[in-house]
């Protein structure tokens, strides 16, 4: 094996590759050749560090240098300053956001994003050559398969497992030893592993990111599975907009087949284990683990009522053992420490960590793992570095649409299964989006109520009809038609679905209504009665007013409204007329003295 | 042999090698749709036959995922991501200031064929938000005032 003296690690995850990532390895490369260098610094296309917000970013080792908004033209400075010279380059170093501070000597740990991180599902992202299987070798990789499969019994596997205390990181929380156990007891001549792939919450990017960074973690831990419930064949339900994953998992399962660790005879103990992909098509519903199997079956994806659990009737009609990607980026960890050491960690009912994919307005975009019990607060404002441009903070989503919103007032609650749902949310699959002083919480009940009915398959009355009927409602208090009334409509309709509808999106796609009228109903009301969105974002409701004291009569007012309803003469104040006003905003966009308003 | 021809020969092809598959309809459809850019009828019609299901199963199918389309799209796909972290930093705005620009609604292609308009839920590049594709080009932090210059770079004529 060669040995390099300097590594520089590009991260190559989706949000970083969208800015250029690829050039930054090209120009590597090519400045690291041309300086006479490739023999002593390798560059290596990682997965996604997390920091998404400051990419495209570049770490050097071994001195641990974080290089962020790194562009194509920076790169030559990096590698004739850092690489040739050892000097490291100050002015293009990560700036900490709360502090502003630009120190070339923190690592990577030191970092208020990622000191408060504690990493287990996302431990090789960022870290490893996700294309190359003897990296994933080098950090343990397959080592826990290998215990499996030598040392230990099906049944004690399954304990592990159980013990740990995982449960389902796709949203449900289902203890992940007790699904394995109960498919482990289905007796059957075939039975199918299957990981859930089909991310499809808005805002939520963790299980894209680690099967880029780390596609043979999922592997690995779905062929311990394999070996634990007596499958011999998996499939991986993978979202057909996640290129990069789709291509690094393929590539990944080859190389795998190639060093014997998928295929017949594995670590020559007769275990027998193969996967598959399976690409989405662009169905959320497919999330849903019974219409996920009937996508796999090339059958429209719509779900069918349990029991029978997939445990006992899955995919193909056999026995079928289903686990979201975060739940399997686990398994190999709790394999090798034991499920002592995974178990001392988080709360009393909810062990280990969880990813949470922060967006919205937000500081520090990107994708953190915590230990379970982590306050909110110290999510968003520790890590995540609050909200941008000094705005208020308003409310924390999380959950996607099957989840809530939650105000200033809980953002004490330790984050955990339990605790999100008793504050009138839920864990999901971890996106966590912000919400600051200028978004319109009845706009984002409507938000998800259109994602919903969009989404929704159509195979049960209460979903695809009564979330049509409340996505009209939301959309007439909006546009300022809200009437009497309309509350307890919401109201009642959401009861209505939550208790009859099939599948669990149907059940839980009231929530966003639900939770927001819970914390924010002042909000509604005064949509509804005053004719007024208190966050001035609703646009049927704005009403924009020229301050005729601040107003110098300069004309840029008039000129830019494309409907003339502005008018007066030059040097004096001017007026809008609000019948004509189609409230685009231009208007207070062009003025430079601050004198036109909305209300 | 024409175009036309000898995409439906690789058709056959694409259907011979999954035809053996559990669930072989959803890939098959998957590689008919990028061959053709779509599954109208006929392509459906040849599917059934070759996998031995009913037109209507085919049917049922492509019209389920929003994957498979039945007319044929532009030559430029936009996608503005209607994600929540783009929503709630105002990709909606760009989705509107797009549709102007272009003189359709979301949702259908212009009479050149040129755009294919669409809205799409999280891209997962969320901390790029707001963000929009052109085909596989990915522009992010999104405002609406730079739409017109970005369609330029596909219609310089604009």
């Amino acid at each position: 094996m060669d040995i390099y003296r300097a590594h520089v690690l590009v991260c190559g995850g989706t949000g970083c590759s969208s800015s250029g990532s690829a050039t930054l390895i090209e120009r590597f490369n090519e400045q690291i050749a041309a300086h006479g260098l490739d023999k002593e610094v390798k560059v290596i296309r990682t997965g996604c560090f997390g920091l998404c917000e400051a990419g495209p970013v570049v770490i050097v080792y071994p001195d641990g240098t974080f290089y962020s908004h790194v562009k194509a033209e920076d790169v030559d400075e990096i590698v004739s300053e850092h690489l040739l010279k050892g000097r490291k380059v100050e002015h293009l170093v990560y700036v900490e956001h709360a502090t502003h501070e630009q120190n070339a000597e923190k690592k990577l740990d030191d970092i208020n994003f990622y000191k408060h991180q504690h990493r287990i599902a996302l431990r090789n992202c960022g870290v490893i050559d996700p294309e190359n299987i003897d990296e994933y070798l080098a950090m343990d990789g397959y080592k826990a398969l290998e215990k499996a499969l030598t040392t230990m019994t099906r049944e004690e596997v399954i304990d592990e497992v159980l013990k740990s205390g995982l449960r389902g990181r796709g949203g449900g929380g289902f203890p992940t030893g007790l699904k394995w156990k109960f498919t482990y007891q289905s007796q059957a001549d075939q039975k199918y592993v299957a990981c859930n792939a089909d991310e499809g919450d808005p805002g939520a990017f963790m299980d894209r990111s680690i099967l880029e960074g780390d596609p043979h973690a999922i592997i690995e831990a779905m062929a311990i599975a394999g070996y634990a419930i007596g499958a011999s064949q998996g499939y991986i339900y993978v979202r057909a907009e996640y290129p990069i994953a789709v291509k690094r998992l393929s590539i990944a399962i080859d190389q795998a087949r190639e060093y014997g660790l998928l295929g017949e005879n594995i670590f020559e103990t007769g275990f027998n284990f193969d996967l598959n992909i399976r690409l989405g098509a662009g169905a959320f519903v497919c999330g849903e683990e019974t219409a996920l199997m009937h996508s796999i079956e090339g059958k429209r994806g719509e779900p069918t009522a349990r029991p029978p659990f997939p445990a006992v009737k899955g995919l193909f009609e056999k026995p079928t053992m289903l686990n979201n990607v975060e739940t399997y980026a686990n398994v190999a960890q709790i394999i090798l420490h034991g499920a002592d050491w995974y178990a001392a960690m988080g709360t009393e009912k909810s062990k280990g960590t969880k990813v949470f994919a922060l967006g919205g307005k937000i500081n520090n975009t990107g994708l953190v793992e915590i230990e379970m019990g982590t306050p909110l607060r110290k999510i968003i404002y520790d890590i995540g570095g609050g909200c941008p441009n000094g705005k208020k903070f308003k409310a924390v989503q999380t959950g996607g649409p099957s989840g809530g919103c939650l105000p200033e007032s809980l953002l004490d609650t330790p984050v955990d299964y339990d605790n999100l749902i008793a504050a009138g949310s839920m864990m999901g699959s971890g996106g966590m989006i912000v919400m600051d002083e200028d978004n319109c919480m009845v706009d984002i009940a409507r938000f998800y109520l259109d994602f919903i009915v969009d989404e929704s398959c159509g195979k049960c009355a209460p979903c695809r009809i009564g979330t049509k009927r409340m996505k009209e409602i939301l959309d007439r208090i909006v546009e300022g038609k809200g009437e009497e009334g309309d509350i307890e409509k919401l109201e009642a309709l959401a009861e209505t679905i939550k208790a009859t509808a099939l599948c669990g999106l149907g059940n839980t796609a009231p929530n966003p209504v639900l939770s927001t009228l819970k914390f924010f109903r002042d909000e509604y009301e005064a949509h509804i009665y005053e004719k007024r969105c208190p966050a001035h974002h609703c646009r049927s409701l704005l009403q924009f007013k020229i301050d005729p004291a601040k107003c110098k009569g300069c004309t840029a007012c008039a000129r830019a409204c494309p409907a003339d309803a502005i008018t007066g003469t030059v040097k004096q104040p001017h007026v809008i007329d609000v019948k004509k006003c189609l409230k685009c905003g231009s208007c207070m966009e062009k003025c430079r003295f601050g004198a036109i308003s909305r209300e | 042999m024409s175009e036309m021809e000898s995409k439906y020969a690789e058709l056959r092809q694409i259907i011979e090698a999954h035809k053996d598959w559990p669930g072989a309809l959803m890939p098959v459809l998957q590689g008919a749709q990028e061959l053709f850019g779509c599954v109208p009828e006929d392509v459906q019609k040849i599917i059934a036959e070759g996998l031995g299901v009913t037109l209507a199963e085919v049917y049922g199918v492509a019209t389920f995922y929003a994957q498979f389309s039945l007319q044929p799209k532009g030559e430029y796909v936009i996608s503005v991501c209607l994600g929540t972290a783009c929503y709630v930093k105002g990709s909606q705005a760009v989705l509107d200031k797009l549709s102007e620009e272009l003189g359709i609604p979301v949702g259908t292609t212009t009479p050149d064929g040129k755009f294919t308009l669409q809205a799409t839920r999280c891209l997962g590049a969320c901390g790029l938000a707001p963000v929009m594709t052109v085909n596989s080009d990915v522009y992010g932090r999104m405002t609406p005032d730079q739409v017109h210059d970005v369609i330029v770079k596909y219609r310089p004529e604009a």
